[in-house]
């Protein structure tokens, strides 16, 4: 009778024992955050802890850094499990190339001051071949790239 | 990632010189750049490393579109052909038939620039017609 009396105290004693023993949810979100601020790819991210459950936010690179962020952080004193929010910028959008009627037109027009280049536009390549001079080179090359070209190919020509 | 690799200089170039909507993106062979710089040295700068970097562009595995940013308050254009006078035509094409002309250092009206390499333009006779971007220059 003595020890069931005493039992919910036993109890009750263990309990504050354990939660002293376990380390405060702030202190382990601050080691947490010092460990990602010590790393350049995750220095973005977030972190909130309840429970000894650390929660990330923020952005990380790819997939593979998110995998790894996943890894560190469980490996922190404290952390009982890792909800991984972190998020992965989308793609860039494909490059678009102009098709090769415009593309034609437009090196005609960027062309027709330069009658010692040939231009030729084949799946989205202009190719070039004759001469110039370097300094209109530069400026045909620049009107050349600004018309979405898939790649301009002077290898064949000669720049004085 | 070789080829982000090769034109590294000119990409950190492109974002300390405060070139915007920068993307560098490598598609099959080609690294492609896109932005738009604060003005026109921010532009020549970049066009300079690409030639230190692959001299005379003869790679043929970068193309540069950095296109030079114009205030919307910028209404005179200088025409700034080699010597000749500048088409000025009916519609954006060298196809198109010759409307007018502009002269060589001539300041005229800049209507539009809804095209990148056609720009439609008035000058001082009132003709109004598209002429080619490459050879006009926004005035202050």
């Amino acid at each position: 009778m003595k020890v069931l009396k005493v039992l919910p105290l036993l109890i009750l004693a263990a309990g504050l024992v354990f939660t002293g023993c376990k380390p405060k949810d702030a202190d382990v979100k601050a080691a947490v955050e010092k460990a990602l601020k010590e790393n350049p790819a995750t220095a973005g991210v977030m972190v909130m802890v309840t429970d000894g459950v650390a929660t990330l936010s923020g952005e990380v690179a790819d997939d593979a850094a998110k995998t790894a962020l996943d890894a560190s952080v469980k490996a922190i004193k404290g952390v009982k499990s890792v909800v991984n929010n972190a998020t992965i910028p989308a793609p860039p959008a494909p490059v678009v190339v102009t098709a090769d009627d415009p593309l034609t037109a437009a090196v005609k027009d960027a062309t027709k001051d330069h009658p010692s280049v040939t231009a030729a536009v084949a799946d989205g390549v202009i190719k070039l071949t004759g001469s110039i001079e370097k300094a209109k080179w530069i400026k045909l090359k620049q009107a050349l790239d600004a018309l979405s070209p898939k790649k301009v190919d002077a290898a064949g020509l000669k720049i004085n | 990632m070789a080829l982000q690799d090769k034109y590294k200089e000119l990409t950190d170039a492109a974002a300390a010189a405060g070139v915007s909507d920068l993307q560098v993106r490598e598609q099959e062979g080609v690294l492609y750049v896109d932005g738009i710089a604060p003005n026109g040295a921010a532009k020549d700068q970049l066009w300079a490393i690409y030639d230190k970097l692959d001299p005379n562009f003869l790679s043929g595995d970068l193309v540069l579109d950095v296109k030079v940013a114009i205030d919307a308050a910028v209404t005179k254009v200088k025409v700034i052909t080699e010597n000749s006078n500048l088409n000025i035509r009916k519609g954006p094409g060298t196809d198109q038939p010759i409307v007018g002309k502009a002269a060589k250092n001539e300041v005229i009206t800049l209507v539009n620039q809804s095209n990148d390499q056609w720009w439609l333009v008035r000058t001082e006779d009132g003709e109004e017609g598209y002429a080619y971007a490459q050879y006009l220059s926004p005035e202050a």
